[in-house]
C-alpha cells in the first residue's frame, strides 16, 4: 500500500510511534560507540557512560526535572511499577505493619492496576479505587474519603484511551495534606505537554514519543523516600536494573528533544484535527464518541460504534489501510473490555481508539471518517439492525 | 425490582455485541412502561446494556440474576 508507515494512515501512536528521524540519526554513531559497559573506567566504558549521561541531560532539560531523578528503565511498564511501588517500599517500616492503602484510579493503565494488585500480595498493602465520570476524569471529591491512612495516590497526566486530562495538582495537594505519596503514570502525555505538577515519581515510556521500544523514564523528585521495591542492581544508577541500553536512551533522548521542541504547534494541529474526527464519525448514527472534546491531550479519541462487533471494526478499516486500536472485548487477548471504558460507563463494543502521527493530516482523519461512515452500516445490515 | 419482566431474552454463551443486539431486536415486544431482561454471561454487558438504554433511550432498571445465578440486567421499555 502507498502512504506512510505502509499504510493509508497510521492512526495508532498511542500503542507505539514510529521512530523518530532524530533519534534515527543519533542510533547508528551511538550503537557504534556506546555498546560498552559505562561503569568501567576504560575509554569504551567512559564514551559509553558520557552517552548515557548525555541522554539523561537531554532528558532532564526535555521533562524540566533533574538530571538525577533520571532513571532508564527497560520499559514504561517497569518505570511505572518501580514509580509506584518504589514510593510504597519507601514506606515499609521494618517490624511495622504494612504500609496505608494504595489509591488508584479506576482508568488507570492496566499496568498501574497489575502494580497494586502486586503489592496486596507481596506488601501486604490494600487498594482503594478512585472513581472517574462519564469523562473518565477521576471524582476529587471522593478524595477526600480515600486518602485518610492511605501510602500511595496513583493518577495518571491524562487517559491512554479517552484522552481526558486529570486534575493532577489538585490531586496532588489533596495528598500532601494526608501525607499520602503521589505517583504519576505520564506516558500518554509525555513529549506532548509539560509533566503535570506534584508528583513523587513519575513514569514515561519513549516508544511513545517517537523513541525506540524498551526505554522507560522513571522520575524520582529529588527528597522522595524511594526504595527498589526488587533485587537491586550494581549499575550506574541505584534505581535502575539490567545492563543500560545506552544507544537506545540515547536515541529517545534525542527523540524526545525533537517533538518537545515542536510540542506547541503538533498539539494545535492535533487538537483541531480530533475535533474534526470527533465531529465526523458523530454524525454516524449511535456512535458514541468517548472522553473530555476540551480538557484531553491532543492526540487521541476513542468512540463506540453500537451493534457493531470491534474485530469485525478494526479489521474491516485495516483492509482500507487504516491502522487502529480497539478496547472491545473481543479484540483484547484477555477477552474483556477495556476497563476505561467500563468505569466510564462507555460502550464496549465496537471500540475504535484513534491516536495520531505528528504529521497526520486532514486527509488521514477524512479517510477514516469515511470508512466509518460506510463500514458501520454495513455490518449493522448484516445482522439485520 | 420485586416484579418479573414482562420477557428474558436467554443470551448465555453469547459473546459481544450479540446481547445488545438481542435487546434491540426485542424491546418493542414489549409495552411502554414495560420490562426486558437480558440474561447474559458476557461480561461487556454489565457495562452494555446501561450504555444502551442512554443511547437509546430508553430506562436501565438494574441488575439480578436469573434462576441459575447468571447475571440479568433489566431494562424498561421507555419509549
Amino acid at each position: 500500500m502507498d502512504g506512510r508507515f505502509g499504510v493509508v494512515a497510521y492512526l495508532d501512536t498511542a500503542s507505539s510511534t514510529p521512530l523518530h528521524p532524530a533519534a534515527r540519526a543519533v542510533l547508528d554513531d551511538a550503537l557504534r560507540s556506546g555498546w560498552a559497559d559505562p561503569r568501567r573506567l576504560h575509554g569504551p566504558g567512559r564514551s559509553a557512560r558520557l552517552l548515557l549521561d548525555n541522554a539523561r541531560a537531554v532528558v532532564a532539560e526535555a521533562l524540566d526535572v533533574r538530571p538525577d531523578e533520571v532513571t532508564f528503565t527497560p520499559s514504561g511498564t517497569d518505570a511505572t511499577h518501580r514509580g509506584l511501588l518504589g514510593l510504597l517500599a519507601g514506606r515499609v517500616r521494618a517490624g511495622r505493619a504494612a504500609p496505608g492503602p494504595v489509591v488508584v484510579g479506576a482508568v488507570e493503565h492496566s499496568s498501574v492496576a497489575h502494580a497494586a494488585a502486586w503489592a496486596e500480595r507481596w506488601l501486604g498493602t490494600t487498594t482503594r479505587e478512585l472513581g472517574v465520570d462519564r469523562l473518565g476524569r477521576v471524582l476529587l471529591d471522593d478524595l477526600g474519603s480515600l486518602l485518610p491512612g492511605a501510602s500511595v495516590l496513583a493518577v495518571q497526566s491524562a487517559n491512554h484511551e479517552v484522552a481526558t486530562r486529570q486534575p493532577v495538582a489538585a490531586c496532588a495537594a489533596a495528598a500532601a495534606s494526608h501525607d499520602v505519596g503521589v505517583f504519576v503514570d505520564a506516558r500518554a502525555s509525555a513529549g506532548r505537554e509539560p509533566l503535570p505538577r506534584g508528583w513523587d515519581t513519575a513514569a514515561a515510556s519513549a516508544h511513545r514519543w517517537g523513541g525506540p521500544a524498551g526505554v522507560g523514564v522513571l522520575l524520582v523528585r529529588h527528597g522522595t523516600r524511594w526504595r527498589s521495591p526488587f533485587p537491586a542492581d550494581d549499575r550506574v544508577d541505584e534505581r535502575a536494573t539490567g545492563f543500560e541500553n545506552v544507544p537506545a536512551a540515547l536515541a529517545a533522548a534525542a527523540a524526545l528533544r525533537a517533538v518537545v521542541d515542536d510540542a506547541e504547534a503538533t498539539a494545535a494541529r492535533q487538537h483541531a484535527l480530533v475535533d474534526r474526527l470527533r465531529a465526523g464519525v458523530a454524525r454516524v448514527p449511535d456512535v458514541e464518541v468517548a472522553g473530555d472534546p476540551v480538557d484531553r491531550i491532543p492526540h487521541l479519541v476513542t468512540f463506540s460504534c453500537l451493534y457493531v462487533d470491534g474485530e469485525a471494526l478494526v479489521t474491516e478499516l485495516d483492509r482500507r489501510g487504516l491502522a487502529v486500536a480497539s478496547g472491545s472485548a473481543c479484540t483484547a487477548s484477555t477477552l474483556t473490555p477495556s476497563r476505561v471504558l467500563e468505569a466510564m460507563g462507555v460502550l464496549t463494543h465496537g471500540n475504535v481508539r484513534v491516536s495520531l502521527t505528528d504529521d497526520a493530516t486532514e486527509a488521514d482523519v477524512d479517510a477514516l471518517v469515511a470508512a466509518v461512515a460506510e463500514v458501520v452500516p454495513r455490518l449493522r445490515a448484516e445482522v439485520g439492525l | 425490582m420485586s416484579e418479573e419482566p414482562d420477557l428474558e431474552l436467554d443470551c448465555r454463551g453469547m459473546r459481544c455485541p450479540l446481547p445488545v443486539i438481542e435487546l434491540a431486536r426485542h424491546v418493542e415486544d414489549v409495552a411502554v412502561g414495560h420490562q426486558v431482561a437480558v440474561v447474559s454471561t458476557d461480561v461487556a454487558s454489565r457495562t452494555d446494556v446501561p450504555a444502551w438504554c442512554r443511547m437509546r433511550g430508553h430506562d436501565y432498571v438494574g441488575e439480578d440474576t436469573a434462576a441459575d445465578g447468571v447475571p440479568r440486567f433489566r431494562v424498561s421499555r421507555a419509549r
